[in-house]
């Protein structure tokens, strides 16, 4: 061996303390077999909130396994019965739905759907609501006149609003938007919006993306979900100082309001304390955990009010949508009819 | 061994695989290409009809095209700047080689994903293809420059010389003595780039640049779907068919080895004369572009998150969260050497087609991207053997199949320098395979062997969506951290990670620079 490839393994070698320390800490991460185990696609912020909050009051160890909503929901009905996962909470409904199609949910218990107005939960009574997100149009006062808004989110479809548009048609929340637009409008009205989606809109990877986009002027509007512009209100502003949010209202397809799920798996290993878990996330004290962390998501149990900074959740005016009709296969097969898959 | 049967395969030019060494090997590829195995099941089981309807669309050709264009762009693009910068750092008097040699493989200490984010933030315009192809070239480049630097170095004089002394200019002898033995380094590098191209997710998604691979992955977001997703990954595989088929034909087969110690000699470094200057510049606009634009955005950020947090309560966090990642990353080297090495002998000793077949077929599933890998698994491993699912064995294991051939070309060519004559020698004397391998071989080839471990712990440290999927519950890595804070749209807190990430990048890449200088 040459002294200087000596050297270099001398420096592997030096290096060996922290590799060590890492394996020896790394024991610390093996999964907890006391602990309930929680599949969350959830903001991550939101979800350690609540588990934290929820060992302190009961005692009960958690443990959070990350994921995004669909790859999550798809990953449990990939692991099927064998699945490690006690409790489920989404960012959108569709990726519980997709679980509960599955057959691998357990129904709610009757107590925990009490705390939910009947408005915010599936008829199914397999999931609950744990949070709900408004659309809204954000849009940037120096590329467009407030008069010149569209009154409808479908009137985005028009021509004069090629090119002046953008969304993220990739992401799980968007697909959630036309899954309410397909429940209340129907196929033929859907494609034709998504078909001028494909043709006409600027297209990007998420809502922050299109948020940024409409800052910077790339676009004068963009469709996305409320809390990203309220968190960035209240932090920095780096991303929205230059725009002002459009409510819909009216019950159009654009005031659809999304609603975070949260479901107790048919298998769990702790049913018990998942089914504890899910009653507490919407009890009063868990809907302040999720108001407290500032994720600017809506609480949606009865009498607990959102962040002040707000328009009531009430006051949206949504479109009336049974979750539980949701249907994510066919929004993915209108989406790719068009070509935006 | 008579003499005549000796001189037989010498002139044949390679012993007979030994039987170990072959079963080892078909063993190791055979385990790289269980994921493939699953896609292509789960691609065919859906309607014939159905699949071809899917494939036929103007999406799919939209998709091609895109991924075509940023692969000719690119690739070219990262062989010019590696192997000009390794001629100018290796071959002429460039003032300061030693630090433009650090500077050149720099790039390698900063995530392209995080080098993508803070492009986007200082030129919000810079998407498209455009942006894509500039954000690859100046994160891959060192793929080029690594290998080619280290056998410029390496390579013996004497050939440019005899042709200097027939009359051939400096730069007519380096064309016709010296690039044609850099193709083994050249093709290598550039294999590597492509099939990390056909791969890319993070860099390519803030790019708003759709490839196949960010359709796949949204294929899986939005669609549910594992029929389509695998028709995506299925088209993918054919494409990264193509790319090492054309490699093969790229790489030829000529000798790079040199037999003896004694002979060589450092050429005489090349005077720049009035190119000094413009070179300099060339470099220094590099080493700008792919280095200090990043680490300055980064640093941006960490100090907007000690202005927001004075407190700095997430350091335990970020520690156990290091912890964490450098172990991963350690073991998942180890693993992906161990596993590259029957393989990479057996192709440098023995090479024929089925060794061949070997090498290609462990390239193939690291061109999927790390979730179709993972889904993959998580398919096998549930069915097959439970026991694994959501161990850190399986994680590893993913992380050996995606990264295998960064371990196996940096074994390749390690391997290529040590001269077969010496191991023919050492059998002479009495030594067995394994003493061959052990006494002979792997100290000439250590230096490449350590380079292949540093090239796969790098791109564990920084592997995102095979990660998400198959970490151990409560496993949390830097760059889950790190990708889950900006989507949270909180930088602050993402900065953090992105620093501690090119921090533990450096060593490593130091470690490599050692490489082309041992």
């Amino acid at each position: 061996m040459s002294p200087l490839s000596r050297r270099t393994l001398l420096a592997a070698l030096a290096a060996s303390p922290l590799v060590v320390s890492a394996c020896s800490r790394e024991e610390e991460y093996v999964p907890d077999p006391e602990a309930l185990q929680i599949y969350s696609s959830q903001h991550e912020g939101v979800t350690q909130a609540w588990a934290d909050a929820f060992t302190e009051a009961t005692g009960i160890p958690t443990q959070i396994r990350r994921g995004t909503d669909s790859s999550m929901g798809h990953q449990i009905v990939a692991e099927g019965e064998a699945s490690p996962a006690d409790v489920f909470l989404t960012e959108n409904s569709p990726a519980m739905t997709v679980v509960e199609r599955a057959g691998l949910l357990a129904p709610v218990a009757e107590e925990t759907l009490a705390q939910v107005p009947e408005d915010r939960a599936p008829s199914s009574g397999d999931w609950t609501a744990i949070a709900a997100r408004s659309t809204v149009l954000c849009w940037n006062p120096e590329q467009i006149s407030e008069e010149e808004l569209p009154a409808s989110m479908m009137d985005l479809a028009d021509p004069a609003w090629e090119g002046r548009w953008g969304c993220a048609p990739g992401g799980a929340d968007f697909q959630a938007i036309v899954a309410g637009m397909l429940a209340d409008r129907g196929e033929e009205e859907t494609r034709a919006w998504l078909e001028a989606l494909e043709s006409g809109a600027e297209i990007y990877q998420n809502n922050i993306a299109t948020m940024q986009a409409v800052n910077a002027g790339e676009v004068p509007v963009g469709v996305m979900y409320h809390y990203y512009w309220y968190r960035d209100q209240a932090g920095t502003q780096e991303q929205s100082g230059n725009t002002r949010l459009h409510y819909f209202g009216n019950q159009d397809p654009g005031a659809f309001v999304s609603l975070s799920a949260g479901g107790v798996l048919a298998n769990a290993a702790k049913p018990d304390a998942a089914q504890e878990f899910l009653a507490w996330v919407t009890s009063a004290e868990g809907q302040q955990v999720l108001v407290d962390s500032g994720s600017m998501e809506y609480a949606v149990a009865e009498g607990v009010d959102s962040d002040p900074a707000l328009p009531a959740l009430a006051d949206l005016d949504a479109p009336p949508v049974d979750p539980f009709t949701l249907d994510s296969d066919e929004v993915s097969d209108l989406m790719t009819d068009v070509g935006l898959l | 061994m008579s003499v005549s049967s000796s001189l037989t395969l010498r002139l044949a030019g390679r012993r007979p695989a030994s039987p170990v060494l072959a079963t080892l090997a078909a063993l190791v590829a055979a385990l790289t290409v269980l994921p493939v195995a699953v896609i292509l099941v789960r691609a065919g089981s859906g309607p014939a009809g159905e699949a071809l309807d899917y494939l036929l669309r103007p999406r799919i050709g939209e998709l091609l095209a895109h991924t075509g264009w940023l692969m000719l762009l690119t690739v070219p693009a990262t062989v010019v700047l590696g192997v000009g910068a390794a001629w100018l750092v290796e071959r002429t008097d460039l003032p300061l080689p030693g630090l433009w040699r650090t500077l050149m493989l720099a790039p390698l200490a900063v995530p392209a994903f995080v080098s993508a984010y803070a492009w986007v933030s200082v030129r919000p315009g810079l998407v498209g293809l455009g942006g894509a192809v500039l954000v690859t070239t100046l994160a891959y480049f060192p793929f080029v420059f690594l290998p080619v630097a280290a056998l410029l170095r390496t390579l013996d004089a004497g050939e440019e010389e005899i042709a200097r002394s027939l009359g051939v200019g400096p730069v007519g002898a380096f064309f016709r003595t010296v690039l044609p033995r850099l193709r083994p380094a050249v093709s290598g590098g550039a294999l590597l780039v492509a099939l990390h191209l056909l791969a890319e997710f993070g860099v390519l998604e803030m790019m708003r640049y759709q490839t196949f691979t960010t359709a796949i992955l949204q294929q899986y977001a939005v669609g549910f779907s594992d029929v389509r997703g695998s028709l995506l990954a299925t088209v993918l595989l054919v494409l990264c068919l193509l790319v090492l088929t054309v490699e093969v034909a790229a790489r030829g087969r000529s000798r790079v080895a040199r037999l003896g110690a004694g002979a060589g000699r450092r050429p005489l470094p090349l005077p720049l004369g009035r190119w000094r200057a413009p070179a300099l510049a060339a470099l220094g606009a590099v080493v700008v572009l792919a280095v200090v634009v990043p680490v300055a955005v980064v640093a941006r950020w960490l100090l907007v998150g000690t202005r927001i947090r004075v407190e700095g309560a997430g350091l335990g966090d970020l520690l156990l969260v290091t912890g964490s990642t450098v172990g991963l990353a350690v073991l998942g080297g180890l693993l992906a050497v161990a596993l590259g090495l029957p393989g990479a002998v057996l192709l440098d000793r023995h090479h024929g087609p089925f060794a061949v077949l070997v090498e290609r077929l462990t390239f193939l599933a690291s061109s999927l991207p790390g979730v179709v890998v993972a889904l993959a698994l998580v398919t096998l491993s549930i069915s097959l053997v439970p026991g694994i699912y959501q161990t850190a064995l399986l994680l590893l294991v993913a992380y050996a199949i995606l990264f295998l051939p960064r371990a196996m070309v940096a074994l390749r060519s390690g391997l290529a320098a040590a001269p077969p004559e010496l191991a023919e020698a050492a059998r002479s004397l009495g030594q067995n395979g394994a003493g061959v391998l052990g006494r002979v071989v792997l100290p000439l080839a250590a230096p490449s062997v350590l380079a292949g471990f540093v090239l796969v712990a790098l791109a564990i440290s920084t592997e995102l969506t095979a990660t998400l999927l198959l970490a151990p519950t409560g496993v949390e890595t830097l760059a889950l951290a790190f990708w889950s804070a900006t989507a949270e749209l909180d930088y602050a807190a993402a900065a953090p990670f992105a620093a501690m990430m090119i921090a533990l990048s450096v060593p490593l890449t130091v470690l490599l620079r050692r490489q082309i200088t041992s």
